[in-house]
């Protein structure tokens, strides 16, 4: 056991660009502070770089094994990264000479890190740590354009966040007392014979944070409003990384539990929850990024399904990490068309960008269907095996249930689809506002990796499965 | 890359041209489409040529990637006489549709790349050896049907286009539920269709079984579609443009009743024995309500809409009563099975042609509606011949295509259970339905929408001749087709017995 720091680059490299953005920016004029972008964004590459490099070794635990450099951290990393590159394209058009610039980037660049320190936490702490490095970042990012919805989100983040986090303390604090440890290594076998409502207790308290991080019910009330009230780029931004390593962080944990509990029922009714609420309420939503937000709500139940299953079926790790990479890549590309088009929001403002934008909607035609599950996207490859590891484990009811909401989530999908090639209003002319630049092509390219990871599902399975 | 990769993605990659270069003129992709239609259809008529049965078990042509190893699912396609004379008719009523759309004005170029795009995943379907491969195809088979509706649809097309996405999406979660419950059965967990004919993963346990053909069973009787989970098809077709009507239920039907002897016969076979009777029962119900439906209907497209509903009725009945098994019965239930077969392939061509007639209708007189004509025959004497002669192969006249498949279905279904005879009011319901069509249509003086009516453009005429040939053809010279089909049927009705 040895503490191995350079096991930690890549989040090492992460936080000192975040603080090299910082500092950049209160040395460089408000028109030349893009370069901090280029500083965020070159710390990223290097990361994700790091972070491939680590892949190919073997696994290997760090800071007295509290922190875990395995395939899954691998893959978290990369994704997590690549996800925060794309945001900081978004933000090229968007907050490109905006008064909070460079804080926006370092911000975002903490909150990765966070992200990253979540996905490997082999440890209680060092996810209450990961925790609060992920969320405090994001309150600042919620309401750093200043305007009355992004306070009032901001304040509704911020509230929600610091009950959760206290809840998700707490429950470290109970598994502690109850156990002796924090490390999960050591956490089984103490907790098995622990009294059960305690444990029961603490395991509530922490999975109730991350499910804050994540954005899934019952913690799910800040998401829509985030979404809504926030800038684009960090709305797309909160609505895709945090959920990599909170996501994982719950499998971790759940995986090092004793069997005498019945968490995967408790994990199994969140998931269901969380995909139900979050469709019945995307059905009446008029706002795009508010829709796009409820349907984060839902996804994240998806993504609870391998959660639960977790052990009890081989497909469950890898087809967690394979839809973590579709969905991130896919919620990216709708978010981008949001970026692209600011000023469009209302559904109904869509109306005939496929005629004079086809491949912006061609875009989001296939980041849209993409959610839904449409083969051969990499979010139908991930709900595919998510689903038939939940059928393997012997959960066939979860797997219909999936099925049943993802007809359900087709429905408010398409709302958004449909006015795309109709035809052109008076109130809302062909030539509308056009897109901006790099939202534009990010949209485009997003919307191709989508389809790319999903046909070339079968080398990401395999790194997975490494 | 065999021949069978290429006669799958060449449409595809053609669409991708079609969409990526802009500076193509309409009339040039109008052509680009007629081009590589045709081209598709030469290649399939040369895998026909050199076709061999590959036997039980097995497939020609066969072909297989990895894809997603972790689940067990490759690229996987072949043929075997059940997937190629689809592919054929695929192939056929496509390169009509091109020559049908060469004097279309809406935005050609996209349309020709959607429809280039819906005869890949089309072709796709039928070639595919793998469920997930076939579910991928299935559910892209709904996306661009969608967008040829909303986009290019008359009427509430905006509705129809959205109730048609959601019924069908619903049918094909339906199917790929049941297709998951096949992988975990399967011992090692496998999506490969010739490995589970070969397992049989459910055989001794009838409740799962029974649920996993359930849930196969629905996503098929949605796409096929039948009695009750039709009500999508009618206003779909109503809207929807000529050509996408014929795709639709051209092909896209068949990919329903393709289902039934690709994967839920000799994948279930206990299960399919077990509840053969429900099966057979809901093809007679599809075969006289359909009938009697489209005998109430006054609009010229309804009524094709719904004649779909009763022959695709004649396939369920065939494909239950083929899983009625008794001794000595092989014989009767593999003449079933093949006309079932030979039904798909022949609805295919008539329902297109006729589709794309009415289409012509519409173009010239707006309307649907029966009463608002008469005396056609006089002003478009070209338009009423060939009605005739895709009525009459649609209601099974000796001599076309459509006797061919009805005899054989009812010849093997009769054999099996004599109860089946019932559907047989369903065929003469249809000759007078059509034949009451023809009257209001195109007898009488000339009157109303009739008058000025311009006869069958040349377009028009080379899209809807050939295919009323190709029934006429294979109603009189019925081997080549048949030779095909026979040995496949056999194998499904051994498969189905075991």
């Amino acid at each position: 056991m040895a503490m191995r720091p350079a096991l930690l680059l890549p989040e090492i490299v992460l936080f000192l660009g975040a603080l090299a953005a910082l500092l950049g920016g209160s040395f460089l004029p408000r028109t030349r502070q893009w370069v901090t972008r280029v500083v965020a964004a070159a710390a990223l590459v290097l990361a994700a770089a790091m972070a491939a490099v680590a892949l190919a070794g073997p696994t290997a635990v760090a800071m007295e094994g509290s922190f875990t450099v395995d395939p899954t951290t691998g893959v978290a990393r990369l994704v997590a990264t690549l996800g925060a590159l794309v945001v900081l394209a978004l933000a090229a058009d968007e907050i490109d000479g905006s008064p909070r610039e460079s804080e926006t980037y370092a911000l975002l660049l903490l909150s990765t890190t966070g992200t990253l320190v979540l996905a490997g936490a082999d440890d209680l702490l060092v996810v209450a740590v990961g925790f609060l490095l992920t969320s405090v970042p994001l309150y600042g990012l919620i309401g750093i354009t200043g305007t009355a919805v992004a306070a009032e989100a901001a304040m509704k983040t911020y509230l929600l966040g610091a009950l959760f986090g206290i809840l998700l303390l707490a429950g470290v604090t109970l598994l502690y007392g109850v156990s002796g440890t924090t490390s999960y290594a050591g956490l089984a076998d103490p907790l098995a014979a622990a009294p059960r409502a305690v444990v029961a207790a603490g395991v509530v308290g922490i999975l109730g944070g991350l499910l804050f991080k994540a954005g899934g019910v019952p913690a799910h009330f800040w998401v829509p409003d985030a979404a809504q009230g926030a800038g684009g780029a960090v709305a797309a931004f909160l609505t895709t990384v945090p959920k990599i390593g909170a996501v994982l962080a719950a499998y971790r944990l759940v995986a090092a539990l004793p069997d005498t509990l019945a968490w995967p029922l408790l994990v199994a009714v969140l998931a269901v929850a969380s995909m139900t609420v979050g469709n019945l309420a995307a059905y009446t939503q008029t706002d795009p990024r508010r829709l796009l937000g409820w349907s984060t709500v839902s996804q994240v139940g998806y993504l609870l399904v391998p959660v639960t299953v977790a052990g009890r079926s081989d497909l469950a790790l890898p087809s967690l990490l394979l839809y973590l990479a579709g969905y991130t890549v896919t919620n990216l590309a709708a978010f981008a068309v949001t970026t692209a088009f600011p000023r469009r929001r209302e559904l109904s403002a869509y109306r005939g960008v496929g005629r004079r934008y086809p491949w912006l909607a061609a875009a989001l035609v296939v980041a849209l269907l993409g959610l839904v599950g449409t083969p051969p996207t990499a979010v139908f490859v991930g709900k595919l095996t998510t689903t038939a590891a939940a059928w393997d484990a012997g959960d066939a009811w979860l797997a219909v249930l999936v099925l049943l909401n993802t007809l359900a989530s087709l429905f408010y999908y398409l709302r958004w689809i449909a006015p795309l090639y109709a035809r052109p209003t008076a109130e809302h002319p062909e030539d509308g506002d056009p897109p901006a630049p790099w939202s534009r092509w990010t949209a485009v390219a997003t919307a191709n990796l989508s389809v790319l990871v999903g046909v070339a599902a079968g080398v990401l399975w395999a790194v997975a499965t490494a | 890359m065999t021949v069978l990769s290429l006669i799958v993605f060449l449409p595809l990659l053609a669409a991708v041209a079609l969409v990526a270069v802009p500076r193509l003129g309409d009339g040039a992709a109008r052509w680009v489409w007629v081009a590589v239609a045709a081209v598709d259809l030469l290649l399939v008529a040369a895998v026909w040529l050199v076709y061999e049965p590959p036997g039980p078990g097995r497939l020609a042509f066969e072909e297989r990637v990895p894809w997603i190893p972790g689940v067990d699912s490759s690229y996987h396609v072949g043929v075997d006489g059940l997937s190629l004379p689809l592919m054929a008719m695929t192939t056929v009523v496509f390169l009509a549709c091109a020559v049908f759309a060469l004097r279309d004005e809406d935005r050609p170029r996209t349309r020709a790349a959607l429809f280039l795009f819906l005869q890949s995943v089309s072709l796709g379907l039928f070639a595919a050896a793998d469920l997930i491969l076939f579910f991928l195809f299935f559910d892209l088979s709904i996306v661009g049907m969608y967008f040829v509706i909303a986009g290019w649809g008359h009427g509430d097309r905006g509705r129809s286009a959205m109730k048609f996405f959601l019924y069908t999406f619903l049918g094909s979660l339906a199917l790929l539920a049941g297709f998951i419950g096949l992988y975990v059965a399967a011992e090692p967990h496998t999506f490969d269709m010739v490995e589970l004919a070969r397992q049989t993963p459910l055989d001794g346990s009838p409740t799962a079984g029974g649920l996993v053909l359930a849930a196969i069973l629905l996503g098929l009787a949605v796409k096929t579609p039948t009695v009750p989970f039709h009500t999508w098809l009618p206003p779909a077709h109503t809207d929807a443009p000529a050509v996408g009507s014929a795709v639709l239920a051209g092909v896209l039907l068949k990919m329903g009743t393709y289902g039934f002897v690709r994967i839920a016969m000799p994948m279930l076979p206990e299960a399919w024995r077990a509840w053969a009777w429900v099966v057979v029962v809901v093809g007679v119900v599809s075969v006289v309500y359909g009938a009697l439906v489209a005998l109430a209907q006054t609009d010229l497209k309804r009524m094709i809409a719904y004649t779909s509903v009763n022959h695709m009725g004649y396939v369920v009945l065939a494909v239950g009563a083929a899983g009625i098994v008794a001794e000595g019965s092989e014989q009767a239930r593999s003449v079933a099975v093949t006309g079932a077969v030979t039904q798909m392939v022949s609805h295919g061509i008539v329902t297109a042609a006729l589709f794309l007639m009415a289409g012509v209708v519409w173009d010239r007189a707006g309307t649907y509606n029966l009463g608002s004509f008469g005396g056609l025959a006089g002003t478009a004497p070209r338009l009423a011949t060939l009605f005739a002669v895709g009525a009459f192969a649609s209601l099974g006249l000796p001599g076309l295509s459509g006797f061919i498949a009805e005899f054989q279905i009812f010849a093997g279904s009769i054999a099996v259970a004599p109860v089946t005879a019932v559907a047989l009011v369903g065929i003469l319901i249809t000759a007078a339905l059509f034949l009451r069509a023809l009257q209001r249509l195109f007898t009488g003086p000339t009157r109303g929408a009739s008058r000025g009516f311009g006869d069958l453009r040349p377009a028009e005429l080379w899209a809807v001749a050939p295919l009323l040939a190709l029934s006429l053809l294979i109603g009189v010279l019925p081997r080549p087709l048949l030779g095909v089909v026979e040995p496949a049927a056999e194998v499904v009705v051994q498969l189905v017995g075991r």
